[in-house]
């Protein structure tokens, strides 16, 4: 027994000896993530903490009592509007979803030719498009004295709204530029899977004179089902961590009502106003029920289907 | 195979799929339209005189032809300084980048390495859970990054997408035969890995390279978080400064020297978006060969 343990000892120690080229390789990735990832979790203390940077982290008080940031939180009167908004925007935005599967559906159907490989060029290109210059474009075109949907309100006989700095449309501003921007880019991943599928399927359906339309929707559409699951997962985690970059630049203080997001918040508090602890606080809060969601719509999906993300 | 049977159904299309048919290719036509005409409208109202643009006068082709605005663009300081660090920015942190990543990912995509799983949910997990913003900054203000050049490259720079897809690739790509003929042979695990993986991973290492160059041209969260000097400040931060600040300089002398100073900066935004997006749009045809299979489908079953 005490022989067999050693000899397997050994092995492992050959084995992890035999490979050290390999961990060298995973060193500055490993090293990385511990500095810039793990170490941060630690960090993560000073929300039941008095931080004070004189003191450090571990050398900082309790807070009395140690839930004192998240009780500030949920009183809070930015407690309503933010959760509000953020889950407004990300349950919107996971509405449009089918948009991109839609969009491989039809790409699909066209014939292999130069106005395929164009289209396909043409509705990618906006994905490079950096999400500054996307707001400024959007501030530009909409601005109701000089873009382009003033000059169109205006010949129609009407004064143009300044949409930039309307409350109520900053949703719809938000998920459709959006859509305009990535949809074409987010159909890659549906297109890929499409061209996997067996062309005996299609045979059989031609065979059985089904129909193009037949043929999205009894081959095309079931044979998405578990790429789109997976990407629908990936998204329910982050309904709570809505994009602070697009956000932040589309606020101002017109539409503020409606776009104080979580992440926004937690920049002002934290970054701006430098208080550590509450900011830290509220970002905890936010991350926890993130990955609460992400299990549960995993453990659902599991339960139903057969796909999950582990 | 797909062609062919094409080709049949022309032969025989019934009226539906004629209508079917035809409607598709209408509504591309018009997705095509609703994405193309703002980027065409941006580039027409960059050469056009400012007052025709306000008007409503440029609708297909640049009306009063001027290039002040991007003469306005060569006076302007802060852009070119920020261009420059974006360059710098970009073309380091790529290499790092790709060089972490793809190192990282090859480790993990080898069978025979002991703690494997361990080392793989190490990464997966802070897909789904992090410190959070404050304690980040602490971190790195802790490490004394903050208002580096550093900051902008290397805290940042694993990407566990990035490995994952690079991962799958290695696994699906590589034969593992081979690593046993180069054993047998000798060849240790790192002469293996940059003699013969990499030549054979060219595409992985483009499609990575892109995607990373395409994320530093483009953020500017770190920027806004852990740079405090505006000589440091790259290109995108600059952008939000003239595109949605509004931060001009701007001569407040007369009602009408004001009405011209903001048509000109109007102008100039138009200039500037071009300007900054160009270098990006010219890397994508490069690259674009490889997105379509291949590594995109890799990422979804990683």
């Amino acid at each position: 027994m005490d022989k067999c343990k050693k000899i397997r000892k050994g092995n492992l120690c050959l084995r992890i000896q035999r490979n050290l080229g390999l961990y060298l390789m995973l060193l500055p990735a490993v090293f990385l993530l511990i500095c810039f990832s793990y170490r941060p979790m630690y960090g993560v203390l000073i929300a039941f903490k008095d931080y004070r940077a004189s003191e450090g982290i571990l050398g900082s008080a309790w807070a009395e009592p140690w839930y004192k940031y998240f009780q500030k939180f949920f009183v809070s009167y930015q407690f309503k509007t933010t959760i509000i908004n953020t889950l407004t925007i990300t349950l919107y935005s996971l509405l449009v979803f089918p948009v991109p599967i839609v969009l491989a559906l039809g790409i699909n159907q066209m014939k292999n030719g130069k106005y395929k490989k164009f289209f396909q060029t043409v509705t990618y290109m906006p994905h490079f498009i950096s999400t500054v210059v996307m707001v400024g474009l959007l501030t530009l075109l909409l601005s109701p004295g000089s873009g382009i949907f003033g000059a169109i309100c205006n010949a129609l006989g009407f004064e143009a709204p300044n949409l930039m700095g309307k409350a109520t449309a900053f949703k719809h501003l938000y998920v459709w530029s959006d859509i305009w921007q990535h949809a074409g880019w987010d159909s890659i991943i549906y297109l890929a899977a499409l061209s996997g599928i067996d062309p005996s399927l299609y045979e059989a359906a031609t065979v059985d004179g089904a129909s193009s339309l037949q043929k999205i929707r009894y081959v095309d559409i079931p044979m998405l089902m578990p790429t789109a699951v997976i990407m629908l997962i990936m998204r329910a985690g982050g309904l709570m961590s809505l994009g602070f970059e697009k956000v932040y630049l589309m606020q101002n203080d017109l539409n503020i009502s409606a776009s104080e997001v979580i992440s926004t918040y937690v920049y002002k508090i934290g970054v701006v106003n430098t208080q550590y602890s509450y900011s830290a606080a509220i970002n905890l809060f936010s991350t926890i029920v993130n990955f609460m969601l992400l299990i549960l719509v995993n453990r659902i999906s599991k339960s139903v289907g057969e796909n999950s993300l582990w | 195979m797909q062609k062919k049977l094409n080709n049949k159904n022309i032969v025989k299309k019934s009226g539906g799929e004629k209508v079917f048919h035809f409607i598709l290719y209408l509504l591309s036509g018009v997705i095509l339209l609703i994405v193309v005409y703002p980027l065409w409208f941006v580039v027409i109202a960059s050469f056009s005189d400012p007052s025709a643009v306000a008007s409503g006068k440029v609708w297909l082709w640049p009306q009063g032809f001027t290039l002040d605005g991007y003469r306005e663009l060569l006076r302007h300081d802060e852009i070119w300084i920020g261009y420059w660090n974006t360059i710098l920015y970009t073309i380091v942190g790529t290499l790092i980048g790709v060089a972490v990543n793809v190192l990282a990912a090859y480790a993990l995509s080898r069978k025979d390495l002991v703690g494997r799983r361990f080392i793989s949910l190490m990464f997966i997990f802070t897909m789904f859970f992090n410190g959070g913003l404050v304690p980040t900054f602490l971190t790195i203000k802790d490490f004394h990054l903050y208002n580096t050049f550093w900051v902008m490259v290397l805290p940042f720079s694993v990407s566990v997408y990035n490995i994952i897809v690079a991962r799958t690739f290695f696994e699906n790509s590589i034969p593992s035969d081979l690593n046993d003929a180069a054993k047998i042979d000798g060849c240790g695990n790192l002469r293996y890995f940059f003699s013969i993986v990499m030549p054979l991973s060219k595409a992985v290492l483009a499609v990575i390279g892109l995607w990373t160059a395409v994320g530093m041209w483009n953020s500017y969260f770190n920027a806004l978080v852990y740079l405090k000097d505006a000589d440091r400040y790259p290109l995108q931060l600059v952008l939000r400064n003239i595109l949605i600040t509004n931060n001009l300089q701007m001569t407040f002398g007369s009602g009408e020297a004001m009405q011209i100073a903001l048509r000109l900066s109007n102008l100039m935004r138009y200039s500037v978006i071009i300007v900054s997006t160009l270098p990006i749009m010219c890397l994508y045809p490069f690259a674009q060969k490889y997105f379509n299979k291949g590594v995109m489908i890799g990422a979804v079953k990683g």
